[in-house]
C-alpha cells in the first residue's frame, strides 16, 4: 500500500481533525436541527454566521438551527478561536459537514420515495418528489445516518443558489443581552453558589511573606481562605463579603517584590535584548538595486496594549468528588483543559468545560486564568460551585497585554519614485502565550503556588500567518527585500494574543513608510501604492475606498485638517483592508470621519462584517490615540479607567464600510483585518495636516506637541 | 458570621423587596446576586465605565458606586424592569433594529443612560446623547450603531 492511501484525506477547515459528521449535526425528530461548534461567541457574532451556514446547505429555516454550547463533553476541538478564522476553520467545517448531510438525507428520501435524486427538491427540510409525495428530514433521519466520517466529497452551493449566506440576518444572541437577561458566564447563578476573589501579588514575581489568615477568616460572611505559595484566594457567601476580605488581605498581607520592568514605557528597550533573528523574506535585483537614487529611514514603536474589556474575566467551577465542572468564556475549552489538566496533575476526562459567553475579549485576556483561580478555589469547598471574577484591577495588572514593538525601515527610491529597496526590521516578544502548549502550563496561578509551574516557552506562530512577524512582510512588489525578524525571548511584562498581534504595529511602520516614501517621490499616497501593487483585489479596496472619501490627488492638509490612508491584507492571506480617515488637530488629534473598503471574499453576513469592521476601526482609533499600559521599575501603574483612558462617546468618528462581495471566492478571515490600515491612516492624517510625522504609538496631546517643536 | 447583615427595604422597578445586607454594599451586589436581576454588569466598581447603570429617582445613577443603604426610600428602575406588558422597551428594541452590539456587556448601561436622558429630554440631538453617554464605555467599538439606535428610540418617542 502507498502512504497515500494510508493518510487519510486532507478535508475542509476543522473536519480535517473532527471527521464524524455526527461531532457537528443532528438531525432531530422534533424538526430541529443541532449543531454543534467548536468556535465561540466572543462579540463577534460568529454564531449567527455559523447558523447561516448550516441553514444554508441543509436547506432548513434558520429557526430550526439550534447551536450547542461548545462543551469538552461533546463538541469538537477545534482548538482556539482566535486569529480571524471561525469562518474558515469552523465555517467550512459546518459547510462540508452540512452539505454532504443534506446529500444523504436526499439519497434516503430517494429510495423511500423509490425515485431518482433529480426527481427531488426540498424546502425547509421537507423532499418532495416531481411525481408526488414527499418526506421530511425529521422522520427520515435516524441515528445511524450521520454517525460516519465526512468523505469531503459534496460541494456546497454555489453562490447563485445562495438565499441565507449573504443575508444580513439579525444576531441571534442580541435579544438577550439587551434585555437583561442572564447573558454571560459572570449571569451564572447556581443553587448554593458562593463567591469568590483572588489577592494577587502587587508585582510580577512578588513572593507572599506574611500573611495573617486567622483574622480574615474571622470576617463575615468568608467560607475559606486558600494560600498555596503565592497564590492567595477567599471564599465567601456573598459577592460584597468575598471583596471586603480581599480588600483585607491587600491590607494585610506583606510581598516582597523583586522589581526587572524595563527602564521605561518606549519600547525601544527591546533593541538591547538579546533576540532570536530570522530573515523572514529576502529577493535581490542587482539591476533595480543600481538605481538607487534616494534613500530614506525611520523607526517605528508601538508600546504595550491592554486588551481592558469592560466585564472583568469571570468563571464558575465546581469541584465534586474529584471531578470539575467548570464555565468559562475561555476561547479555547480544549486548550484551557490540558493546561489545568497538567497544573492539577487531574487527568483532562476529569474536567468538563462549558464555554459561556463573556464580554468582548480581543484575544487572550484573564479568561483561562480565571477559570484555574475558580477552580483552586472550589476545591477548598467540595460540592458548591465557586464564581470567581477578577476585579477591575486584576484585568488590567494581569492580563498578557499586546507586546511592544519596534519596526526600523531603510528604502530607496530610484529617480522615477520607485522603491527599488526596503529593508525592514522588526523587535517584538512573542504574541502567543496561550494556554495548550507541550511544555509549561500558562495560568497565572500556576506560576505562584508553593510547587510552581513554568509558564511554556513563547511560540511564535509560523508565517504565513504569523505571529510578532505577522504583516511583517510587504504585499508591494519591491525588486530588492530584506525583512528580518528579532524575537525577544524574555518578557518582562506578560504578553500575548491581542487581536491582529504583529500585524497592528507593522502594518502601521510599512503603510506609514510607504507615506513618508511618497512624499519623497512626490507622489499622491494612493497612486503610490497602487504603483508597487499588482494584486487587483488589493487595488480594488484602495480604490473603492479612494472613491468613497472622495480623495483628491495630491490633496495637503491645511495645518489643522488633514487625511491619510492605509491598507494591508491581512496574514498577507485573509480580508484585503484600506481605510481612510480625517483627522483634526486641536490639544488633541481627533478623528472626525473614517471609510473602509473591504474584501472578504464570499461574505456570510454582510452586516456581522460591516459591525465588525466598524468596531475594529474605532478600538485601533483608541489605541492610537490614548492607549498605552503604564509600569515603573517595579509594578504595572495601570489599574483603572483614569490610567487607561480609551475612546468615549463623545471622541468617536462615523464609520463608512464598502463590502466588496466575492461570492465565488472562498470567504477570508476578516475580524482582525482593520487594525494595521486604521493605525497607519491616523499617523498619516496627522503629517498630511500639519507636516509632522509621527512614529510613536500612542500620539498622546504630548507626542504631538514635541512633534510640532 | 451574619451579624454584619441587616434587613434593607428596596423599591426596585415598582416592587418592594427586603434584603439581608451590610448597609455599605454597593447597590449593584445586592441587585444582581439577592434579586437576581443580572442586567445591570460590574465593569470597575467605581464608578468609571457605566457598565451598572441604573436609574434612582430619575437619575443614571453607576449602581457600584451606590452603597445599598442610600438607595432606601428611593425609585429604583433596572433594565428588567423597562419593558412594559410583555414588549420590550423601545431603546430595546431599536438596538435589535439597528444590531448595536458586538459583546453586548456595556450595552444595558447605556441603555439605562440614554432612558434617563430622553425621559426628561425627548429632543436631545447627538451631541447630547454623546455627551450624556460620557461616563459608559464601550470597547468593541459599536459606538456609531449604539448613537443610532438611541436617535431612532427618540424619534419614535416623539412621534
Amino acid at each position: 500500500m502507498s502512504t497515500a492511501e494510508n493518510t487519510p484525506r486532507k478535508l475542509p477547515g476543522s473536519l480535517n481533525a473532527n471527521r464524524r459528521l455526527d461531532r457537528w449535526l443532528r438531525i432531530n425528530r422534533d424538526g430541529t436541527v443541532s449543531v454543534f461548534p467548536g468556535k465561540v461567541e466572543i462579540g463577534q457574532g460568529i454564531l449567527t454566521a455559523l447558523s447561516q451556514i448550516v441553514a444554508e446547505e441543509l436547506d432548513v429555516g434558520l429557526e430550526r438551527v439550534r447551536l450547542a454550547p461548545t462543551d469538552t463533553s461533546y463538541s469538537p476541538d477545534e482548538g482556539m478561536t482566535s486569529g480571524s478564522q471561525s469562518i474558515t476553520d469552523g465555517g467550512a467545517a459546518l459547510r462540508y459537514a452540512a452539505a454532504e448531510a443534506r446529500d444523504l438525507l436526499m439519497q434516503r428520501a430517494a429510495s423511500q420515495l423509490g425515485v431518482s435524486l433529480e426527481q427531488l427538491t426540498v424546502t425547509d427540510g421537507t423532499i418532495k418528489a416531481r411525481s408526488g409525495g414527499s418526506v421530511t428530514y425529521w422522520d427520515i433521519a435516524t441515528e445511524d445516518l450521520l454517525k460516519r466520517e465526512a468523505t469531503g466529497d459534496v460541494p456546497p452551493k454555489p453562490a447563485g443558489q445562495h438565499s441565507v449566506i449573504g443575508a444580513a440576518i439579525p444576531r441571534r444572541d442580541i435579544p438577550a443581552k439587551v434585555s437583561g437577561a442572564p447573558s454571560y458566564v459572570h449571569d451564572l447563578d447556581l443553587p448554593g453558589m458562593l463567591h469568590g476573589r483572588i489577592a494577587r501579588p502587587p508585582s510580577y514575581g512578588a513572593k507572599l511573606a506574611a500573611l495573617d489568615e486567622a483574622d480574615v477568616r474571622t470576617m463575615p460572611g468568608v467560607v475559606a481562605v486558600v494560600r498555596d505559595g503565592s497564590f492567595v484566594g477567599v471564599v465567601a457567601q456573598r459577592e460584597d463579603q468575598a471583596i471586603r476580605a480581599l480588600n483585607r488581605i491587600k491590607r494585610i498581607a506583606r510581598w516582597e517584590e523583586r522589581g526587572g520592568l524595563p527602564e521605561s514605557t518606549d519600547p525601544r528597550f527591546l533593541l538591547k535584548e538579546t533576540s532570536e533573528d530570522e530573515v523572514i523574506s529576502e529577493k535581490g535585483d542587482q539591476a533595480a538595486a543600481a538605481r538607487k537614487a534616494k534613500t530614506l529611514e525611520a523607526e517605528y514603536t508601538r508600546p504595550y496594549i491592554a486588551h481592558a474589556t469592560i466585564g472583568p474575566s469571570c468563571a464558575v467551577a465546581a469541584c465534586d468528588d474529584g471531578r470539575y465542572t467548570i464555565w468559562t468564556h475561555s476561547q479555547g475549552v480544549y486548550p484551557l483543559r490540558h493546561d489545568l489538566s497538567k497544573a492539577l496533575g487531574v487527568a483532562p476526562e476529569r474536567f468538563t468545560i462549558i464555554h459561556s459567553d463573556g464580554a468582548g475579549c480581543y484575544g487572550h485576556n484573564g479568561a483561562d486564568d480565571v477559570a484555574f483561580d475558580a477552580v483552586l478555589l472550589s476545591r477548598a469547598v467540595p460540592g458548591k460551585p465557586v464564581r470567581v471574577q477578577w476585579m477591575r484591577e486584576d484585568e488590567f495588572m494581569w492580563e498578557p497585554y499586546g507586546p511592544a514593538m519596534v519596526v526600523k525601515l531603510k528604502a530607496s527610491l530610484d529617480k522615477d519614485g520607485n522603491i527599488v529597496e526596503w529593508i525592514e526590521d522588526i523587535w517584538s516578544n512573542s504574541h502567543s502565550t496561550r494556554p495548550g502548549a507541550a511544555k509549561g502550563v500558562n495560568l497565572i496561578a500556576a506560576w505562584h503556588l508553593v510547587k510552581p509551574h513554568d509558564p511554556s516557552p513563547p511560540r511564535n506562530p509560523p508565517l504565513p500567518g504569523g505571529g510578532s512577524h505577522r504583516n511583517a512582510i510587504p504585499i508591494y512588489e519591491f525588486p530588492n527585500q530584506r525583512v528580518t525578524n528579532h524575537l525577544v525571548k524574555r518578557m518582562p511584562l506578560r504578553v500575548s494574543a491581542l487581536r491582529a498581534l504583529g500585524a497592528t504595529a507593522n502594518v502601521f511602520a510599512i503603510e506609514s513608510f510607504m507615506d513618508e516614501l511618497a512624499t519623497a517621490a512626490g507622489a499622491d499616497p494612493i497612486e503610490f501604492r497602487l504603483r508597487h501593487l499588482k494584486d487587483p483585489r488589493a487595488r480594488a479596496v484602495l480604490e473603492a475606498v479612494a472613491a468613497k472619501a472622495g480623495w483628491k490627488k495630491g490633496e495637503k492638509g491645511d495645518g489643522a485638517r488633514g487625511r491619510g490612508v492605509g491598507f494591508a491584507r491581512y496574514k498577507n492571506g485573509a480580508a484585503y483592508v484600506a481605510a481612510i480617515v480625517d483627522v483634526e488637530i486641536g490639544n488633541e488629534i481627533g478623528v472626525k470621519r473614517a471609510w473602509v473598503a473591504i474584501d472578504a471574499g464570499l461574505v456570510i453576513n454582510p452586516d456581522g462584517l460591516i459591525n465588525q469592521t466598524e468596531g475594529g476601526l474605532i478600538q485601533t482609533v483608541s489605541w492610537v490615540l490614548k492607549e498605552a499600559v503604564q509600569f515603573d521599575r517595579e509594578r504595572v501603574l495601570t489599574q483603572t479607567w483614569l490610567d487607561y483612558p480609551i475612546l468615549t462617546f463623545d471622541e468617536v468618528p462615523p464609520v463608512e464600510v464598502t463590502v466588496i462581495n466575492r461570492p465565488d471566492l472562498p470567504p477570508l478571515g476578516a475580524g482582525e483585518g482593520t487594525q494595521g490600515p486604521t493605525a497607519a491612516a491616523v499617523a498619516n492624517a496627522v503629517y498630511n495636516a500639519i507636516g509632522a510625522r509621527l512614529r510613536d504609538l500612542s500620539f498622546t496631546r504630548d507626542k504631538v506637541i514635541s512633534a510640532l517643536a | 458570621m451574619e451579624e454584619a447583615l441587616v434587613a434593607i427595604t428596596l423599591t426596585v422597578n415598582g416592587k418592594r423587596h427586603e434584603v439581608a445586607a451590610d448597609p455599605e454594599t454597593p447597590l449593584l451586589y445586592v441587585l444582581r446576586n439577592d434579586l437576581k436581576l443580572k442586567g445591570a454588569r460590574y465593569g470597575c466598581g467605581i464608578g468609571q465605565c457605566g457598565a451598572c447603570t441604573v436609574i434612582i429617582d430619575g437619575k443614571a445613577v453607576q449602581s457600584c458606586d451606590v452603597p445599598v443603604s442610600g438607595a432606601t426610600g428611593k425609585q429604583i428602575t433596572t433594565i428588567e424592569g423597562i419593558a412594559r406588558n410583555g414588549k420590550l422597551h423601545p431603546l430595546q428594541e431599536a438596538f435589535i433594529a439597528e444590531q448595536a452590539a458586538q459583546c453586548g456587556y456595556c450595552a444595558t448601561g447605556i441603555i439605562m443612560t440614554a432612558k434617563a436622558l430622553l425621559d426628561t429630554n425627548p429632543k436631545a440631538t447627538e451631541g447630547e446623547i454623546r455627551t450624556a453617554l460620557k461616563g459608559n464605555l464601550c470597547r468593541c467599538g459599536t459606538h456609531q450603531r449604539i448613537l443610532r439606535a438611541i436617535q431612532r428610540a427618540a424619534k419614535e418617542w416623539r412621534s
